[in-house]
């Protein structure tokens, strides 16, 4: 047979390392992008997904999120001068969660750095971040940094279940792993790190792997997982736990500031309720005279949880001081019903000098085509829409 | 001697969920149970080591949205999570499959017929139009139409609206809906047998009707109109089995205070000039309260614990002639692995969602026929689910339990009492007909809990083992449940109160009818309404 050349070769995304297994699964050839590789958004039914991770197991895949390996004597230094958070004194084998600003302290992205040795840390970030590492290192004499985006394979590996399947994958031990640990095995012939951490703000891990293990580990966790409700769950699904978590989202919750065009339409830590991950304490880091000041000064805006009440979810609504809608003090970023709470939830960001005051949504939702407006009352909420127990116990206890 | 703001005789879900709003409201509120668990009728049970059934119901769509949120539920430990993919099969072993998504049900409706496909859309658009409708019914107390009362004129005004927003020609067609047969109603949709038995299964599941009788049709519509998440007919199962359900609104009842005392069976309401001012319980003890809720069922509560001199005249009979009739049976197994069906493809959505042996229309008349001459069917309707193919809680690993709801079988056999031995035959036909569809079924069984109506109404205390507290037809329902005139929670006796699915909006797993006592008696004691609203108006 003649080989056709594709014409449109250039325009088709990469596929992952797990891409194989994924397209068998993918029933409503439902793909999306990320990074540059062809990504599930969902593969048979967005709810039917988002339960596996809060019923059961699922998977999902982080192959394209960014992975710079970054080593040399000067590695933590160098790591400590570009994230608002302390990162000295981390043991070897934890992961913890950070951010990154602007000299302006604006975010430039939020991520995970772990520490592998006493000179070798991975950070991961969901944008491409090689630019901003570049200018970050000068200076710094002993540091290397490698892109290992496309060299690792990881599976994130969420839902109450997970531990069990692990197990009897053979991890040995991965029940005394506590959260944001790292833990080693050997795993047919190859090295299998686990972490455990995650999106969904439920039990979960994450498994990284050499890409020719990838699908050797697909298989065998889903011959592991059969018996307990594994599925491939895609962005929706993730989306949805993540929201539920508290947890922000680029693109939804902030504009990452290199590519925010207008002033001050990005985000500081503070607005994004992290001011947690900014530490004065420690020696001097990017964007921390800026964060000194907008600590002292308060965030325009705060990002804020908000249960609505109603069913109908709040996307894109804008907030108001008033029933009447006359004050305009915020909007939504993202806005769902919690299939597993029973409530109309959102994140929004809130004028901070309103946050005490009542607040009022505008929704727009469609009735058999017809547009219908309604104000719905907001309650703040404190702590995350879900938070189980079994996410910070360890060992966990049975699902 | 202490006196309760309220005694809740039953700690079924209802009767829980009033004593949890009484109790929300400040009132000192105290249930009492004569099993030594409580649940009622939505109920856990491990009793073979390892696989927790639920016993009676299993699963779960009526459940009020708004009181799962307003009362906590998740915080008390209740998920409720959907489930996809039921097959139904006909009796040449053809399969009909519900598919999540309505590409792929079309596709495989026109492989029965073209037409059928067609149809199916207006079908799902007049069901959604009744099931909206009935739905705004739920969580509100049924006007008196005989009263001019300001509230009861209210409400009828609000029915009244929102009849007449159908239109005329649904108004129309509405009114025939009540009446008519699950059959007869799909005749106007679907020329395909197994289509239209599957559609009609609904409308006989726990109710003393066949497919072709008069009134079915509603039954039907009570089974669909209830909806997860928003999603209209879908169903759930509560992760833990369905006392999960219970054990939540019961934990949300002493976050409030409230009591609940198990192994304490009422033999009587004690009643004095005219007012009900307590319980005494089999063991002879006798607790006093303000108010006494009874979440039994209508004929129960009057003609059991009560004394018919207490009564005025008329309700003993109202009640000794309440339509309450045993038609179902259930059978839990545990089973060794996960059952494979003939003709079913063997993938992770289909092969685990439920299973319905509809057979056909005439089929399901047939296994009614058997009921009418007091045996259980020989070849019957069975609703099989296995929860634990979606929930990892309820069973080992790689093992499963399987619940099936079998029409019919009678509470009364034509030859006399109910005995084991009988039972268990019961239960072989069941299976016999299972493994015809599931080669080697019989093979993977572990245990089996065989429950007919003579158990259910031993074990749950439902009249009849009639899972509805009293049959769903036009005569007893909305302000006809359970008694015309005693539609609104309040009892004859001055004091008293029905909380149970004996009354509207009737029976399924919805916590609607203890909550909408709970709003009535906090009207009579003056005290702030506690009990939300549904909160879907909009929709």
């Amino acid at each position: 047979m003649m080989k056709t050349e594709d014409r449109w070769a250039g325009e088709r995304l990469k596929e992952t390392h797990f891409h194989p297994r994924e397209a068998a699964l993918n029933l409503r050839d439902a793909w999306s992008s990320w990074n540059g590789y062809k990504f599930a958004d969902y593969y048979y039914d967005t709810e039917y997904e988002y339960f596996c991770v809060r019923n059961s197991c699922g998977t999902y895949d982080i192959c394209p999120m960014q992975k710079y390996e970054i080593t040399g004597g000067d590695a933590e230094a160098m790591l400590n001068r570009m994230v608002t958070r302390n990162i000295v004194g981390m043991s070897e084998n934890r992961v913890t969660y950070v951010c990154w600003c602007t000299d302006e302290g604006r975010m430039i992205d939020d991520g995970t750095i772990f520490k592998l040795g006493p000179e070798k840390f991975m950070l991961t970030c969901g944008s491409p971040c090689l630019a901003w590492l570049e200018k970050s290192v000068f200076g710094f004499g002993d540091v290397k940094f490698v892109d290992m985006s496309d060299k690792i394979a990881a599976l994130s590996f969420q839902g109450p279940t997970t531990c069990a399947v692990l197990k009897k994958l053979g991890l040995k031990g991965i029940e005394n792993l506590k959260p944001y640990n790292i833990k080693h095995f050997s795993f047919q012939g190859g090295k299998l790190m686990v972490s455990r951490t995650g999106f969904t703000g439920d039990l979960g891990y994450e498994l990284w792997i050499a890409p020719k293990y990838a699908l050797g580990l697909w298989d065998a966790l889903y011959a592991a997982g059969e018996d307990f409700g594994i599925q491939p769950y895609g962005e929706a699904a993730t989306n949805m736990a993540r929201l539920e978590a508290g947890f922000i989202m680029p693109d939804m919750e902030f504009n990452e500031a290199l590519k925010t065009v207008h002033f001050r339409y990005d985000q500081t830590p503070f607005g994004l309720n992290l001011g947690w991950l900014v530490d004065f304490k420690k020696p001097h880091f990017n964007g921390r005279r800026a964060l000194l000041q907008e600590r002292s000064k308060g965030p325009e805006y705060t990002l804020t949880k908000l249960d609505i009440e109603g069913n109908k979810p709040a996307e894109e609504a804008t907030l108001y001081c008033d029933k009447r809608c006359t004050r305009q003090i915020g909007y939504v970023t993202s806005a769902m019903w919690s299939p597993v709470v029973k409530a109309n939830i959102a994140l929004a960001m809130i004028k901070t000098e309103y946050l005490q005051g009542d607040i009022w949504a505008e929704i727009y939702f469609g009735k058999e085509l017809r547009q219908t407006r309604k104000v719905a009352k907001c309650t703040v909420q404190k702590k995350p829409f879900w938070a189980p127990a079994r996410a910070r116990a360890t060992p966990p206890q049975a699902y | 001697m202490k006196r309760y703001d309220a005694i809740i005789i039953g700690a079924g879900h209802n009767g829980l969920t009033n004593a949890a709003y009484l109790a929300k409201a400040g009132l000192d509120v105290l249930v009492v149970e004569k099993n030594e668990y409580i649940g009622g009728a939505a109920v856990s049970r491990e009793l073979h080591s390892g696989f927790t059934y639920s016993s009676c119901s299993y699963v779960c769509s009526m459940m009020r949205q708004a009181i799962h949120r307003d009362l906590n539920l998740t915080k008390h430990g209740l998920v409720l999570v959907p489930y996809l993919g039921s097959v139904a099969f006909g009796d040449d072993g053809s399969t009909l499959v519900s598919y999540p998504t309505e590409g792929a049900g079309y596709n495989q409706l026109r492989r029965y017929s073209p037409h059928d496909a067609d149809s199916m859309f207006r079908f799902q658009a007049d069901l959604t139009r009744y099931s909206q409708l009935i739905r705004k019914t739920l969580l509100r107390t049924p006007p008196d139409p005989t009263s001019f009362r300001p509230r009861d004129i209210r409400e009828m005004l609000f029915l009244a609206r929102q009849f007449w927003a159908l239109g005329e020609k649904e108004l129309y067609e509405y009114i025939r809906f009540f009446t008519m047969s699950a059959a007869e109603y799909l005749e106007d949709y679907f020329e395909d047998d197994l289509v239209k038995a599957t559609m009609a299964s609904p409308g006989i599941i726990g109710t003393a009707l066949g497919v072709y009788s008069p009134g079915s049709a509603y039954i039907l519509l009570h089974h669909v109109m209830g909806d997860v998440d928003g999603n209209i007919g879908a169903w759930g199962l509560a992760r833990g089995g369905m006392g999960a359900i219970s054990n939540a609104i019961a934990g949300a009842l002493q976050e409030h205070g409230g009591e609940i005392r198990t192994n304490a069976g009422v033999r009587q309401i004690l009643v004095k000039d005219g007012k009900a001012f307590g319980v005494a319980l089999e063991n002879g003890d006798e607790l006093h309260a303000r108010i006494v809720v009874s979440n039994l069922d209508a004929k129960r509560t009057f003609t059991q614990i009560m004394d018919k001199d207490d009564l005025p005249p008329g309700i003993y009979k109202k009640a000794k002639n309440f339509k309450i009739r045993g038609s179902s049976g259930k059978i839990n197994i545990a089973l060794s692995g996960l059952p494979k069906f003939t003709g079913v493809p063997d993938n992770r959505y289909v092969n685990r969602g439920g299973q319905t042996f509809v057979g056909s229309l005439e089929t399901m008349e047939r296994a009614y026929d058997c009921w009418k001459h007091g045996r259980w069917s020989d070849d019957p309707f069975i609703e099989s689910v296995i929860p634990s193919a979606w929930d990892p809680t309820v069973a080992p690993p790689g093992q499963h339990w399987m619940s099936n709801f079998v029409q019919y079988c009678p509470s009364e056999l034509a030859d006399g009492p109910w005995t084991p031995e009988k039972r268990d035959q019961f239960g072989q036909t069941v299976i016999d007909k299972i493994e015809r569809y599931s080669p080697g079924f019989k093979d993977l069984i572990l245990h089996m809990e065989i429950r007919t109506p003579f158990e259910i109404e031993a074990e749950v205390g439902l009249t009849e083992g009639n899972i509805f507290q009293g049959e769903l037809t036009i005569d007893q329902l909305l302000f006809n449940r359970p008694f015309p005139g005693y539609a609104q929670y309040r009892m004859p006796i001055k004091n008293m109160y029905m909380c149970g699915s004996s009354t509207h909006p009737g029976g399924g797993v919805s916590s609607a009818c203890g909550a909408n006592a709970a709003r009535e008696i906090l009207l009579d004691l003056r005290r702030p309404n506690t009990v939300p609203e549904d909160d879907f108006y909009d929709e």
